[in-house]
């Protein structure tokens, strides 16, 4: 996994709650069997003014110039400020995928779906919680700051505002270290394999049950 | 020492290990697998040259994108006319083929929407530890296992450890006293339930849903109350095993025999919540004021009961909230204050994993039995969840019933819940739909979803309208 310490970027702000695994990457572009490639249909159905399909030629597409990602002063915006239950909806990877994709290394909102929320984690995405104190006068800067940009620091914990006033930041510290450091999940869980295999031969003597195959 | 809830008890079970920030290892018994969320988790085991831990704890069937039209089907793999999902469900085959691990492949008669499909074959057992790369994994958790769903970085890390690594959630109750009243339905129970709490009422918990409206409910409406508990934002919902759980589990395939099932079926009976139990949350439902319910919205909190009608966006004080339901409406097209009877459908979906097994079947061709279908409906669509649904439908004469009502009677699979296939919703287009999800463009670009019961649903295919289904049965 790649490694997070500090990320210095423009902020999006979209101003909108509950934004959903729909929103962020809609369904047809699910049948992709790779991991990449996802960024130019990431909000793909308020970026674009037609139907995307995995095999469109976005540059051709028509662009909604209201939707905010196509705004020129957001280009290479790499934070995005959302609203409350941020990635709710499906387990859907392809939605920290198509941000990452996209450029985004930092998602801030006052709240985040479960699944989606770990999903970030996996992916070198760091979502950041926010207080809807804080939020609000975010989104009110971004707003009105042309170039507002933010740098978030995760050793230290902090999303430094452009006037150097800081917003500190809870983080899992298993997590924290993982992205630091840039650990893969599946070796760290294998370091434990003889305490899994253990736990296994006294499960299946316990519960022989759940260990039997079907009578197929 | 005060008891321990269900969920409590689970997690104690499968605990393999414990960080000191709470950081844990749970051991997975049962590992679901459909083709869209495990391809590049497959890929990733290839890669690193790994194997899966415990190839025969995984099970997997294609759902998402295969066609539900009988002459597609008939055809096999060739009958997949995308290109692209043909590659995903054909990448299934092979992953599993390679890795050893028992699949339901499309042409299998038991093939079916995954979360249909586990319970069916008694792959889902009582006590079990669950994860499937899809949200309603919570599905299963209607017969007391602890289910939940897990993006594809987990499947990989499941593949290959057999174990994911998580922290305890919270435990909620959401309580449901008393009855139902007759023609109320579970999948009102559960719209019901996230109108109150809202979408992210249950994050960061395991909900159990308790109480006698619960427990009276037979398993297929449990699963599809447990099958929402995503929608209300918990990643599990539980509910106690009792006789009924056991009576569904015997005989099917992967459910334990003989001198095992006794004690299988003497262990499960400890599968409740203790008395004294704590609970970090409580919410407390009275089962008579719960009404059919209609969504309204593009979130499943937007709901309302039949006999209720569009919010007016000045009656709400809070502005994100207001600002919801005004993009809201904007997108379904539709006006505060409209009664809920007055929303016109064109279009009408009889399936999905929230409401596609025999009993929602035979709720919605008791409704439609002897009439037909209202002229202004375009699509009128029942997809069984499974071929064993099918078949059983079938054998009852369900198909027949529906297909003289003008409803069109397809092959199993997720079809127009989220229209990865060509099961697609137009454009604009309202759909009474028994699924689970209203977003803006889940049933297909621009479409428009109402969700309801399966007899919600075929009332409205009837009437061309919403109407309340316990004036017409
Ligand atoms: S039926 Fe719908 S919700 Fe269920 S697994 Fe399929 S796509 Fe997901």
């Amino acid at each position: 996994m790649r490694k997070f310490s500090v990320e210095q970027g423009l902020v999006l702000p979209l101003d909108r709650a509950n934004v959903d695994t729909d929103f962020i990457i809609p369904k047809q572009f699910l049948k992709s069997i790779k991991r990449t490639g996802f960024g130019v249909n990431l909000f793909d159905e308020h970026r674009y003014l037609d139907k995307g399909e995995p095999d469109s030629d976005n540059s051709k597409r028509p662009l909604n110039p209201d939707f905010v990602l196509n705004q020129p002063r957001y280009k290479g915006c790499k934070i995005l400020l959302a609203r409350d239950n941020f990635g709710c909806g499906s387990s859907r990877e392809h939605a920290p995928w198509a941000l990452d994709d996209y450029g985004f290394r930092v998602v801030i909102a006052p709240s985040f779906a479960d699944i989606f929320l770990n999903n970030c984690f996996k992916n070198g995405l760091l979502p950041i919680v926010v207080n809807q104190e804080n939020i609000s006068e975010l989104f009110r800067d971004t707003q009105a700051n042309e170039g507002y940009s933010l740098t978030v620091d995760l050793a230290e914990q902090t999303v430094t505002r452009p006037d150097d006033s800081v917003i500190a930041f809870e983080v899992d510290s298993f997590r924290k270290n993982c992205l630091l450091n840039g650990l893969d999940d599946i070796g760290l869980t294998l370091e434990e394999a003889d305490t899994i295999k253990a736990f296994e031969d006294k499960w299946r003597q316990k519960s022989p049950w759940y260990f039997a195959n079907a009578s197929v | 020492m005060s008891g321990k809830t269900l969920y409590d008890k689970i997690w104690d079970a499968h605990l393999v290990s414990q960080r000191e920030d709470g950081t844990s290892l749970i051991y997975i018994d049962r590992h679901l697998i459909h083709e869209v969320t495990s391809p590049q988790a497959f890929e990733g085991l290839r890669l690193a040259g790994r194997l899966p831990w415990r190839a025969d704890a995984n099970f997997a069937t294609p759902d998402h994108n295969i066609p539900t039209t009988k002459s597609e089907r008939d055809q096999g793999l060739e009958g997949i006319k995308d290109p692209v999902s043909k590659i995903q469900v054909t990448t299934l085959d092979n992953n599993c083929d390679e890795f050893n691990i028992f699949e339901l492949k499309m042409t299998d008669m038991r093939q079916g929407i995954v979360h249909v499909v586990g319970p069916e074959q008694g792959a889902t057992l009582p006590g079990m530890s669950i994860v499937c790369g899809d949200s309603h994994t919570s599905t299963h958790g209607a017969l007391g296992a602890l289910a939940h769903g897990i993006g594809t970085s987990e499947v990989e890390h499941v593949l290959a450890t057999q174990c994911l690594m998580q922290k305890k959630m919270k435990n909620m109750r959401v309580q449901v006293n008393g009855l139902l009243k007759p023609g109320v339905t579970a999948k009102d129970m559960v719209l019901a339930i996230i109108g109150r709490i809202g979408t992210a009422g249950g994050t960061g918990c395991t909900i159990e849903f308790a109480g006698d409206a619960v427990m009276a409910l037979s398993i297929e409406g449990r699963m599809t109350v447990c099958n929402m508990a995503i929608e209300a934002g918990a990643r599990a919902g539980l509910i106690a095993v009792d006789q009924s759980t056991i009576d569904y589990i015997e005989g099917r395939p992967f459910a334990p025999k003989g001198e095992v099932w006794q004690m299988a079926v003497q262990a499960w009976k400890q599968l409740v919540s203790d008395p004294g139990a704590h609970f970090d949350e409580i919410v407390e439902l009275e089962a008579a004021d719960i009404e059919p319910q209609v969504t309204w919205g593009t979130s499943p909190e937007m709901v309302a009961s039949i006999n209720g009608s569009i919010p007016i966006i000045t009656d709400e004080n809070d502005p994100i909230r207001r600002e919801s339901i005004s993009l809201a409406l904007d997108y379904m097209g539709l006006t505060g204050g409209t009664s809920i009877k007055d929303i016109k459908l064109d279009c009408i979906f009889i399936g999905s994993c929230t409401n596609s097994r025999i009993e929602d079947l035979r709720e919605a061709a008791k409704v439609v039995e002897g009439k037909k279908v209202a002229a202004t409906v375009e699509v009128a669509m029942v997809v069984p969840g499974s071929g064993l649904v099918k078949q059983q439908a079938e054998a009852e004469g369900l198909d027949k019933i529906f297909i003289a009502a003008g409803l069109e009677w397809r092959e199993p699979g997720c079809s127009m819940c989220l229209a990865m296939n060509s099961d697609q919703l137009g454009d604009g287009k309202h759909c009474a739909s028994t699924s689970n999800r209203n977003f803006e463009g889940r049933q297909g670009f621009g479409g428009r979803t109402h969700l309801v019961s399966p007899a919600m649903a075929a009332a409205a295919a009837i009437h061309g309208h919403f109407v309340d289904v316990r004036d017409f049965t």
